[in-house]
This record gives C-alpha cells, sequence and structure tokens, in this order.
C-alpha cells in the first residue's frame, strides 16, 4: 500500500518534471522556427516591398520603362526609361569580369599549387584583406588617386595612338569613365572569386595531381590537365559569384562612374561617363520629387533585384553541385 | 628475312633517337612554359597587392593630417570650413551597428540553430531556408536600403536610426545564420547523445552544450557580419539620410561615418577632402582591427 503510493509520487513526479522539460523545448522551439519564419519573411519583404512600389511606373510607362531611354524627371514632362543604365551595368561589370576572372583563378591556382603551403596562406590573407576593405573606400580612394593614375599612364597613352582609327578609344579620357569604374570593380571582386576558386581547387581530389604528375607533366601541365577541367564548373561559379556582387556594387560606382543621365548614359566609347542602376538610385534617390520618379527608381531596384537573383541562383546551383560531388569522391 | 629484321631494327633505332631529341627538346620548353607561367601568376599577386598596399598608404598619409581630438567629437562645420568633425557621423555608426547586431544577431544564431538542431524533421523548408539566406546574401545592399525606405521610413513619415539598424539588420542575418549552422554542426553527435542519455531535455541539450560549446564560431560569424555592415553606405542614403547633428530621437535622420565619408568626397572643397580622408582612416582602422579579433579568434578554434 505504503510501496504504490509511493510509486505514484515518484510516477507523478516524472510526469511534471518531464511536462516541464516539454513546455521549454516547446518553447525553444517555437523562437528558433520564429526566427527562422522571420529570415525567410525578409525575403518575401523585398520582393513585395519592390514589386508594389514599382507598380506606378510600370502602370505608365509598360515595356517602355525597361527598352525607354529616356530619363526626365521634370513635373508633367516625366519619362523613364531603364536601359541605358542596363547597358551601363553591363559594360562596366564585364570589363571587371574581363580583368577580374583571370587574375583571381590564377591567384587561386598560384597560391593553392605553385607555393609551399604557409606561403600561400600569408598570400591569400594578404588578398583576401581586400576584400574586408568598405566600398566607400574603394571609391574614396579611386576618386582622389587611382584615377589620375589610370587617365595618365593607360587611358591618354591608349587615346593618343588610337584613339583616331579605334572609336572604343576615341573619346579624350578624364579618368570618370566606364573603363575605370570598371578596373576598380575588378580590384574590389579579385578577393571574393579568389577565395571561392581557392576552395574549388582545394577539392580536386589528389588522385588527379599525382596521376598528372606519375605522367611527367611539369607543374602548369597538371594544373592544366587536372584542376581546371576538374574544377571548371566550381570555378564558373565562383565567377557568377563575383559577377553578382560586380553588378550590385553601388557607391564605389556612384563615385567614378562620371554619372551620365538618360541617353548620354550609353557608352560609345570605353572613356565615355555611364551609369550603372545602383548607382542612378543612390544619385536620384534623396531627390527624387513626384510619385513617378521615386517608383521609376524603385523599379530600376526591381531590375537589379531580377537581374542579381538570377546570377545568384545560376551560381549556388553551380556551387552546391561542384562541392557535393567532390566530397562523395573524397569519401 | 634476317635481312628485314635488321632494317627494322635499324629503322627503330634511328625512329628512338629521333623521339629522344624530341622529348629533351620538348621538355626545355615544357618547363620554360612552366617557369614563365609561374611567373605570370605571381604577377597577378603583386597585381592584387598593389591596390591594397596603395589604399592602405593613401588613408594613413592623408587621414593622419585631419586626425585631432575636435575632429573626433565636434559636429561637422560649416560648408568648406576646415573646422568641424566627425563626431555624430562616429556616434552614429555606433549607435547603428548596436542596433543592428540586437537584432540582426540573435534571430541569425537562432535561425542557425534551427538549421543545424531542428530542421531534420522538415528537410524542405529548411532547404528553402538555406537557399533564401544565400540568394538574401546575395541581394544588393542599395536594394535592401530601398525596401527600407518603403517598409519603415514611410510609414514612420521620418528618415530615422530605426530604419538604419534594420536595414543592417536584413544584410546581417543571413552571414551569421551561416557561420553558426556551419559551427554547430561540427560539435560531435556523440556529446548530444551522451546529453540525452542523462534525461536532458532537448533545448537544453541544444543551448547549454551545442550552443555553449561553439560560442567561439558564433562570435567569429557575428564579428564578421558587423565588419561587413561597418562600411555600407548604401542602404544607409535612403535610411538615415545623414545630418551634421547628433543623436535626437528615434524619428530624426542620424549620420554615418561611410554616409559622412561619401558627402565629403563629393564637396569642391580640399579641407572636405581631408576630413574625408580623416574619417577613412578612423573606418579603416575599426573594419581592419575587427578582421584581426577575428582571425585571431579562429586561430584559436583551429586549434582545438
Amino acid at each position: 500500500m505504503n510501496s504504490k503510493d509511493h510509486k505514484a509520487e515518484v510516477a507523478h513526479l516524472i510526469r511534471s518534471k518531464s511536462n516541464k522539460f516539454n513546455t521549454g523545448d516547446k518553447f525553444f522551439k517555437a523562437l528558433v522556427f520564429g526566427a527562422s519564419v522571420y529570415a525567410l519573411f525578409m525575403v518575401v519583404l523585398v520582393f513585395y516591398a519592390l514589386s508594389e512600389g514599382s507598380i506606378p511606373i510600370f502602370l505608365k510607362e509598360g515595356v517602355n520603362f525597361i527598352t525607354g531611354t529616356d530619363w526626365n524627371s521634370v513635373e508633367g514632362r516625366e519619362s523613364f526609361g531603364a536601359l541605358p543604365y542596363i547597358i551601363g551595368t553591363l559594360i562596366s561589370s564585364s570589363i571587371a569580369m574581363a580583368i577580374a576572372v583571370p587574375i583571381s583563378i590564377g591567384i587561386a591556382i598560384f597560391v593553392n599549387e605553385m607555393v609551399s603551403g604557409k606561403i600561400g596562406t600569408v598570400l591569400s590573407f594578404i588578398v583576401e584583406l581586400l576584400a574586408a576593405v568598405p566600398s566607400i573606400i574603394y571609391g574614396l580612394w579611386a576618386l582622389f588617386v587611382f584615377r589620375f593614375w589610370i587617365r595618365d599612364y593607360v587611358e591618354l597613352p591608349l587615346h593618343n595612338t588610337f584613339g583616331d582609327n579605334l572609336y572604343i578609344f576615341a573619346r579624350t579620357p578624364f579618368g570618370l569613365d566606364v573603363f575605370t569604374a570598371g578596373i576598380v570593380l575588378a580590384i574590389m571582386i579579385i578577393p571574393i572569386i579568389s577565395a571561392v576558386s581557392r576552395e574549388v581547387i582545394k577539392a580536386v581530389p589528389h588522385s588527379q595531381k599525382e596521376a598528372a604528375y606519375a605522367l611527367g607533366a611539369t607543374r602548369w601541365e597538371m594544373v592544366k590537365t587536372a584542376i581546371l577541367p576538374y574544377g571548371k564548373s566550381g570555378l564558373l561559379g565562383a565567377s557568377f559569384l563575383g559577377l553578382g556582387r560586380a553588378i550590385g556594387e553601388t557607391i564605389l560606382v556612384t563615385m567614378i562612374i562620371g554619372n551620365a543621365v538618360g541617353l548620354s548614359a550609353i557608352p560609345t566609347s570605353l572613356f565615355s561617363p555611364s551609369q550603372t542602376l545602383s548607382s542612378i538610385i543612390a544619385n536620384e534617390f534623396n531627390e527624387a520629387s513626384g510619385d513617378f520618379h521615386l517608383s521609376a527608381l524603385i523599379g530600376l531596384g526591381l531590375v537589379l533585384f531580377m537581374m542579381t537573383l538570377f546570377i545568384n541562383v545560376i551560381s549556388i546551383f553551380i556551387v552546391s553541385k561542384v562541392t557535393k560531388s567532390n566530397s562523395n569522391l573524397r569519401e | 628475312m634476317d635481312k628485314d629484321n635488321k632494317n627494322n631494327n635499324r629503322d627503330n633505332t634511328n625512329h628512338k633517337s629521333v623521339v629522344q631529341e624530341y622529348v629533351v627538346k620538348n621538355s626545355r620548353k615544357r618547363k620554360i612554359v612552366n617557369n614563365l607561367i609561374t611567373v605570370l601568376l605571381f604577377s597577378f599577386v603583386v597585381i592584387a597587392i598593389i591596390p591594397l598596399v596603395s589604399i592602405l598608404v593613401d588613408v594613413f598619409r592623408n587621414g593622419t593630417a585631419a586626425f585631432s581630438l575636435d575632429f573626433l567629437i565636434l559636429p561637422p562645420g560649416a560648408m568648406g570650413a576646415s573646422d568641424g568633425g566627425i563626431g555624430p557621423a562616429i556616434q552614429g555608426t555606433l549607435m547603428i551597428i548596436g542596433f543592428a547586431t540586437m537584432i540582426g544577431a540573435p534571430v541569425g544564431v537562432l535561425v542557425g540553430v534551427y538549421l543545424s538542431e531542428y530542421s531534420s524533421s522538415s528537410r524542405r523548408f529548411a532547404y528553402f531556408l538555406r537557399l533564401f539566406n544565400d540568394v538574401m546574401t546575395g541581394i544588393p545592399s542599395v536594394v535592401i536600403g530601398i525596401v527600407g525606405y518603403i517598409t519603415i521610413v514611410l510609414t514612420l513619415g521620418s528618415f530615422s536610426i530605426i530604419a538604419g539598424a534594420f536595414v543592417l539588420s536584413v544584410i546581417m542575418i543571413p552571414i551569421v545564420a551561416r557561420v553558426s549552422e556551419e559551427t554547430l554542426k561540427l560539435i560531435p553527435n556523440s556529446l548530444r547523445e551522451a546529453a540525452y542519455a542523462l534525461g536532458i531535455s532537448k533545448w537544453k541539450v541544444v543551448w547549454h552544450i551545442v550552443v555553449k560549446g561553439s560560442k567561439s564560431g558564433i562570435i567569429t560569424g557575428i564579428v564578421l557580419a558587423i565588419s561587413r555592415i561597418a562600411g555600407e553606405t548604401a542602404p544607409l542614403i535612403m535610411t538615415i539620410l545623414g545630418t551634421s547633428l547628433f543623436f535626437s530621437g528615434f524619428n530624426s535622420p542620424v549620420d554615418a561615418l561611410p554616409l559622412r565619408i561619401w558627402r565629403l568626397a563629393s564637396q569642391p572643397y580640399p579641407s572636405a577632402h581631408e576630413q574625408g580622408w580623416g574619417a577613412a582612416l578612423l573606418l579603416i582602422l575599426i573594419i581592419l582591427s575587427l578582421s584581426i579579433v577575428l582571425r585571431m579568434i579562429s586561430q584559436k578554434r583551429g586549434f582545438r
């Protein structure tokens, strides 16, 4: 009788304790789940806010908003076309990619394969410090220092020798143009591309490299026949990641691209001033007057969002596929 | 027949010597190519390092001239005047980073906890959460700034520190979440199982053993995110606007270092440019010291 009582008491105690466990568990799980829903909600919020904010301009301009080249915010004569800025964005980031991709992949190969581990780590640490420098400081440096270098030692000589014959060098350079912007963007995305490329190259199985060496390959031949084919898609993903960053970069481009507006923002030569989607948003957002001007800038934001979304989703899928298949192989 | 064989042999030796010659000559060529490419790749490294050196040298050389106590504590002077400082910008940057971290760090860590500890029951949700996090990391900050303007500034009716902190926290969450998830996953399962065997409830296992056990990794993620948002300029243009006054309430514009640098650089006065370099020096010191702290934390982790 007594022991039965005791048993019941213990059972009760355990149940109540475990109930307490349960409430704690439930509360914590709800907290963690709530945070995750909040994070997901942010993406939805971005999409919703941009779409809602750009409805007026799409109603007013229709397809003309994407294909038009006029940009006039004077009330009564308002006309907004995004095409020059889309072109400016594509050209400046193409220049950046053309410079940054070979250099970053070269750096990744050099620090991973050509020098001993310690020197490689130090070198890549220094290169990756560049990623820590905020873009406003790149902008300041480019505006007051770098643009004079590039004008005097690259642009003017090119203009003087080829300017008469090749139209891409035709315009008298001032240093504030799509060419300078592309180069500084390249400097900015080099550490990003090379960091991801290093991971990709690290993931190439040793057996591949050793097989190439066993066949008598020199170091470069090993890189060419074992690493590059194996890491091809990973390196492509790394480059796309850099492209996404170059397209979205704002303040640095705003400071050095020359900020042309409307039709004149379509660069006719490498040395023409231009404007990107992000830079015109930064330049005009605080001075936007009237509903349409603000809505047009938000619409540019939507176009920019779609472009980077597309590029990033591609790169995420490429990189995750590569690292997954590589880790399977290593196992 | 015999003759034929002999002939064949001679041919063979001839052929061999040709191949040998070819190999020797070619291997010299291959070695030269190899060395040339090594030099080329090394020059790439140098090309990448030159801008870093130039940026650091220029910021330090031009920035130290502006540095003084007045510069650090006074509000900006009149346009074009060489007096005044960046006091409000420093105050604003510290406050915005503080508020953004108060939202971004806990949410980010909890998302990381969810992905690492609770996601096994609903894989599809976890997959989308991870994908959306990655997408979020790639969205340009200026776009997130526009969203902050539409949702917070238009709702509250004024530029404010709340909008700025919200926008920076949105940038921060995916970074913290990703690093947290990865460090939490490093805690060996045996530790979790040992704790469960003692009858400890799940949330206590997660909180006291898994999260506290990977404290340094989580701090690394938070510091990384802070050093990233400290230099953000574009999203602040449309959320805090910038002002030359000290903080005066939650419904008025505030200033921040990156924004102040931008405004100073856009003015046509040399004195403003000098102050811009000074502010840049301060910003770069903050961010570089953060990334050195980061290295130290992560190195300590590596030895454990």
